[in-house]
């Protein structure tokens, strides 16, 4: 195998794209998990993003307006998990495990017609010379824009936790909501918005793999993203910039892995391709030493008795 | 407004009621969608719940129900031992995936050799890998506390990479003309996993998941380690309380779901699948956990849910044919389904009650 | 008297089953100490959250300095002037003093300004506290000072105070009422929740007394005799355990040296615990909640192992067994929490009595139960300790309080233990199965047992136990005879002096 056909500059740039999808649907899962929600349907909501912006984006040629159907299809779905946690106050796993089984279903169901076309292609920032420096022009300024909307995201986000009211309320409910609502606050509504945040990242993830990283759609295309995004938030031990770190390095493994595969590795592809699942069941076990994290709340059904 | 109070008992009626209302609300909502795609929704119904059973073609589609519940029901009544417990093995799928990998490995390895034991033998390695795939995640949540659901799920792709693996590489038949797949088992007389009744469907994988819902109805009803599972679920700081081992406890779900998973792929691949190949899992693992749910956890419960999940999977089939449905469609039918039934399962443990809202 | 701080009149709530207010009227002067006081169950606490804004009454009328006033939520109570300290307390252990306050207020300042004035007003009540510092790890005290201040920021007109007591030593008491009384001579009203007779005498300027939702009564607590009040809240007389005085049997239960972390984040580790318990003997340990009692209790029921040596029962060292093992030899315990882990909440009565019942009462042969014996064994607990519940197969979250309190404290006694251990046995049950309870425990101590009881409430411990501990911090004193030990000595045993130099000083 050919190691030297890697070249370090590229890879960097091509993990910061492999990463945003599973960053997108983190940080929504993070927010969501705060508000003490587990949504386990985040596998589910990204592929229905996938094909909602996929068909928005072939049929209106904007992918800009996929992104932004893509947002509101996987928020759409999340309301599904809401109807079901906050209002019939069924099992948070179960709940979400139904999510990502019928979003799998829905979006084979919607994709029938789109299977091997190519979406319009999202635009690159163009910052002229800047994009053009050695080095860091690639890296950090000639990019599609879904990868600073990500980390702008997870700059927004960690801001609003930790220095605003919304901030302090969400946490707080995700802490204990028995005491949120012996408090006043509204816990049901918190949460449905926090849930419904995480739908809508989720869908701009799964839209990411199908108009840019893949870009095609085919059927269960998310291959378990949604998946890695619930680990990454573990990983993140529920802080957004560890979030942003976990994320570029599962990318960085995937693209590593993907480069091996293309250099003519000696080890079957199959193999290599097991290796970004291996390496999330090692992160977990890791991580899984630190729980200390966790939102108190989190999966605990709330029911105001009286 | 409407408003949910706690029943002070669970309702033992709405437990057995919701479940049809689940099936009622599905094929009123399934009707729905066959509309929206220009079907004729009474028509689409009737082919997938009536014709298997009682159409034209009834005759060749009766003994498949047999065929696609058996799978189901092992698989569902494993997993449903550890949901009780709050244990949740999400990864069956790749279970029965390492299961029929390494029920075929065994047949493969004695093949053309004619001997009685070499079926015995697959069945005990199938539920052995099986069971192996599903003690990685048990051992990481007793040794390290790490997550079950995340850890089962990340080993199906790694198994549906080692199946891939295996069906071009190891295990990939000789004399198959360079095509992926094993030898077919089928052609293998020691190791075909035969109908016991010809003509009805039911191999021993059926056999399997009707001794395996007895034993675990039994178990439940009236073993310790059933109220161990049922106490540790419903209230895990009384199962400390009440002396239970929570860290065997992991160990023995998922250790059986496992080896129940692995034993449904091993018959699978020895009887209706026939070899090792790339496309053999079909999401009997995942279908498997809606299987569960319907049946209410309860293994009775299960038997009936699996008939009549599999009646959905050979209708839709029939739908496919006949009416043109798209299978994706059968897909979200069978995900609405779980919906609906967990929709209304908050009415066994809370009545609905009509009156003005509590402030808040 | 047209100029009352709050006028309530005529307030009723009803919940499916029971009535929980029924027609409540009264009045609370500004800078009155209000006292509200009832049985568990009266209706206090549905009554002042109607008050507070978290529960609306299905009719009556409330009256704030003259206009109507009908909260919708907490925050327009709190806007008007309405503040509350919960009895178990609303705060998120994960966040830090300032923030859990600025959750309780309106608009709040900037964390720094917030810190600025929490310091300033913790100061100036003397109950200091540190903004910065994570709730969790702070003492139950503490946690209470939080409550507080969180309040008196706002400048309410009228503070609730469900229960405050409940978790402070006598000497943290003293500190509060010293609090609430300057804040009385401020001018702010004060409603004061409690069923503590003596506190309400000391500190209560009026009284009034709710039995079974209504309101029966109303007094000048100083001018009115404990028993009086006590007849009035119970609305009959109630009677005090008896105890035989036959002591000193041999040491039954032996504890040396133990040691054991907390397996929760914010609990409490045991620090080198030491005690003895002979046969026919009671041990009460007091202390503040949170200061190592659940510890205490797994570790000796068996749910958190530890070394063999450490604990020993009749010669044999048991620290290494789990809970069956123990139960085997005699060892049995009934928990603090009982929906959830003495009982489990869905389970019928029938499955709770076989959840710790199955070993000695021989309801397990070859792994497989039986129901039969169990369902025997749960009609025998419920007819000795008049359980009332419509039978066996009823779940265990349908009792209520005082009733599965009984079940779980008589299943355990029903299995003829030689060691048995409870954890906070009467709180929140009725006066009669507290008397009830506490009775059962004096008669198994006196048929030959050896008895540890755990308990906030002194004047349980004070009824029951021949000799008294405290806990504090994870660490166990050294333990006295009861009688003869002054409120005092307690006292500063509650408050960590374990040498005692003080105490013997005046012995």
């Amino acid at each position: 195998m050919d190691l030297s056909a890697i070249n370090p500059v590229l890879l960097i740039a091509s993990l910061m794209v492999a990463a945003t999808p599973i960053m997108l649907a983190a940080i929504g899962e993070l927010v969501a998990e705060k508000a003490g929600v587990l949504n386990l349907g985040v596998e589910g909501m990204m592929i229905i993003g996938a094909i909602a912006g996929f068909a928005t984006a072939v049929e209106t040629g904007s992918p800009v307006f996929g992104f932004v159907i893509a947002a509101v299809a996987g928020a759409a779905l999340s309301f599904l998990f809401v109807i079901l946690t906050q209002y019939a106050l069924a099992n948070q796993v179960a709940s979400g495990l139904a999510l990502t089984l019928f979003g799998l279903g829905l979006s084979a169901l919607m994709g029938q017609s789109y299977v091997g076309i190519k979406p319009p292609s999202t635009p690159h920032v163009n910052l002229g010379f800047i994009s053009e420096l050695p080095v860091v022009g690639p890296i950090l300024f000639s990019h599609d824009f879904m990868v600073y909307v990500g980390i702008l995201l997870i700059a927004a986000t960690w801001a609003t936790l930790k220095y605003t009211r919304v901030g302090l309320i969400l946490r707080a409910v995700g802490e204990n909501h028995d005491a949120a609502h012996a408090l006043g606050y509204k816990v049901i509504r918190v949460r449905i918005i926090a849930i419904m945040f995480g739908g809508a990242c989720s869908g701009l993830g799964g839209a990411y793999i199908s108009l840019i990283r893949v870009p095609q759609w085919t059927e269960g295309m998310t291959a378990g993203a949604g998946w890695i995004a619930l680990a990454l938030v573990v990983f993140a031990s529920w802080k957004p910039w560890r979030l942003l770190i976990g994320a570029y390095i599962f990318g960085g493994i995937t693209v590593l892995q993907l480069n091996a595969q293309a250099a003519g590795a000696r080890i079957p592809v199959e193999y290599l391709s097991m290796s970004p699942y291996l390496i999330t069941i090692l992160v977990l076990v890791f991580m899984s030493a630190d729980r200390s994290r966790a939102p108190a709340s989190l999966g605990r059904i709330f029911h105001a008795s009286n | 407004m409407l408003r949910l109070e706690r029943r002070p008992s669970p309702s033992k009626v709405w437990s057995y009621i919701t479940p049809l209302v689940a099936v009622v609300a599905t094929m009123i909502a399934g009707g729905l969608l066959f509309y929206v795609l220009g079907k004729n929704p009474i028509e689409a119904i009737r082919t997938i719940f009536w014709d298997p059973l009682f159409g034209e073609f009834a005759s060749y589609s009766r003994p498949q129900l047999l065929v696609k519940a058996g799978p189901l029901i092992l698989i569902a009544t494993g997993l449903a031992l550890g949901f009780k417990a709050g244990i949740w093995n999400i990864g069956a799928e790749g279970q029965y995936i390492v299961g029929a990998i390494c029920g075929a490995a065994v047949a493969l390895a004695f093949y053309p050799m004619e001997a009685w034991f070499i079926f015995p033998l697959m069945i005990i390695c199938g539920a052995l890998g099986g069971m192996a795939w599903a003690m990685i995640p048990a051992f990481l949540k007793v040794r390290f506390g790490t997550n079950e659901i995340l850890v089962s799920l990340m080993l199906v792709y790694v198994a549906e990479q080692l199946l891939a693996a295996m069906s071009l590489g190891l295990l990939k038949n000789p004399e198959g003309f360079g095509f992926p797949g094993s030898r077919n088992l089928q052609h293998y007389p020691s190791a075909f996993n035969a109908e016991v009744f010809a003509g009805t469907g039911m191999h021993w994988g059926v056999v399997a998941a009707l001794i395996a819902v007895i034993m675990a109805y039994i178990m439940l009803g009236r073993h310790v380690l059933g109220f161990q599972i049922r106490l540790t679920g419903e209230a895990p700081r009384a199962a400390g309380f009440a002396g239970v081992n929570t860290a065997r406890l992991v160990m023995i779900c998922l250790g059986l779901s496992g080896a129940l998973a692995g034993l449904a792929g091993m018959f699978e691949v020895a009887g209706p699948a026939g070899q090792v190949s790339i496309d053999f899992n079909v999401g009997y693992g995942f279908t498997a956990i809606i299987v569960a749910f319907l049946g209410r956890l309860n293994p009775l419960g299960i038997l009936l849910a699996g008939l009549l999940m599999a009646l959905t999977y050979i209708g839709g089939e029939l739908a496919q044919l006949t009416l043109g449905l798209p299978s994706a469609a059968i897909q979200v039918f069978q995900g609405m389904l779980l919906f609906f039934l967990l929709a209304v399962d908050m009415l066994t443990n809370f009545r609905i009650r009509f009156g003005k809202k509590e402030a808040v | 008297m047209t100029d009352a701080l709050l006028k309530i009149s005529g307030l009723t709530k009803a919940y499916p089953g029971v009535v929980a207010n029924d027609n409540v009227s009264f009045e609370i002067q500004p800078g009155e100490v209000h006292a509200l006081l009832g049985e568990n169950g009266a209706g206090k606490s549905t009554l002042v959250k109607m008050i507070y804004g978290l529960v609306k009454p299905d009719s009556g009328q409330m009256h704030l300095h003259g206009a109507e006033f009908a909260p919708i939520n907490p925050s327009f109570a709190r806007q008007h002037g309405v503040a509350m300290v919960f009895q178990h307390f609303s705060l998120f252990d994960a966040l830090t003093v300032a923030e859990n306050i600025a959750l309780g207020m309106e608009n709040p300042p900037s964390q720094r300004d917030l810190a600025a004035r929490i310091k300033e007003v913790s100061e100036e009540y003397g109950l200091p506290l540190e903004p910065f510092h994570q709730v969790g790890d702070l003492s139950a005290g503490e946690r209470q000072r939080v409550e507080i201040i969180r309040c008196l920021l706002q400048n309410p007109k009228l503070l609730i105070m469900d229960e405050p007591t409940s978790v402070l030593t006598p000497q943290e008491v003293e500190i509060l009422f010293t609090t609430l009384r300057q804040l009385s001579q401020e001018g702010t009203a004060i409603l004061y929740i409690s069923h503590k007779l003596e506190e309400i005498r000391s500190l209560c300027d009026h009284a009034t007394i709710l039995r079974l939702g209504k309101n029966v009564g109303e007094c000048v607590p100083s001018e009115t005799s404990a028993r009086d009040m006590a007849e009035m809240m119970v609305g009959s007389t109630l009677h005090t355990p008896e105890r035989k005085a036959d002591k000193g049997g041999d040491v039954v239960l032996e504890i040396k040296d133990l040691s054991v972390a907390s397996p929760n984040q914010f609990g409490t580790s045991l620090k080198n615990v030491q005690m003895s318990v002979r046969a026919g003997e009671i041990l009460g340990i007091g202390g503040v909640a949170g200061n190592g009692q659940d510890e205490l209790l797994a570790a000796i029921s068996g749910e958190v192992p530890t070394n063999a040596e450490t604990i020993c029962v009749n010669g044999q060292s048991v620290g290494a067994l789990g809970p069956n093992a123990r139960r085997k030899l005699g060892i049995l315990a009934a928990p603090e929490e009982r929906l959830g882990h003495a009982a489990a909440p869905a389970m019928s009565l029938t499955e709770n009595a076989l959840l710790s019942g199955a070993i000695r009462k021989g309801l397990l042969s070859n792994g497989f139960i039986s129901w039969s014996g169990a369902r025997e064994f749960a009609a025998d607990i419920i007819e000795k300790f008049d359980v009332r519940t419509p039978g066996t197969e009823t779940a265990a979250r349908a009792l209520s309080g005082g009733n599965l309190q009984k079940f779980v404290i008589g299943r355990e006694i029903m299995q003829n233990p030689d060691v048995l251990i409870v954890n906070q046995p009467t709180w929140g049950v009725d006066a009669s199965a507290a008397a009830d309870i506490r009775q059962a425990l004096l008669d198994l101590a006196a048929g030959g047992a050896a008895v540890v009881v755990i308990s906030q409430d002194l004047d349980e411990l004070t009824e029951i136990s021949d000799r008294f501990a405290a806990l504090n911090e994870g660490r166990l004193s050294e333990s006295r005879e009861m009688a003869g030990l002054t409120v005092d000595q307690i006292g500063l045993m509650l408050g960590g002096a374990h040498d005692m130099e003080a105490a013997h000083a005046h012995a």
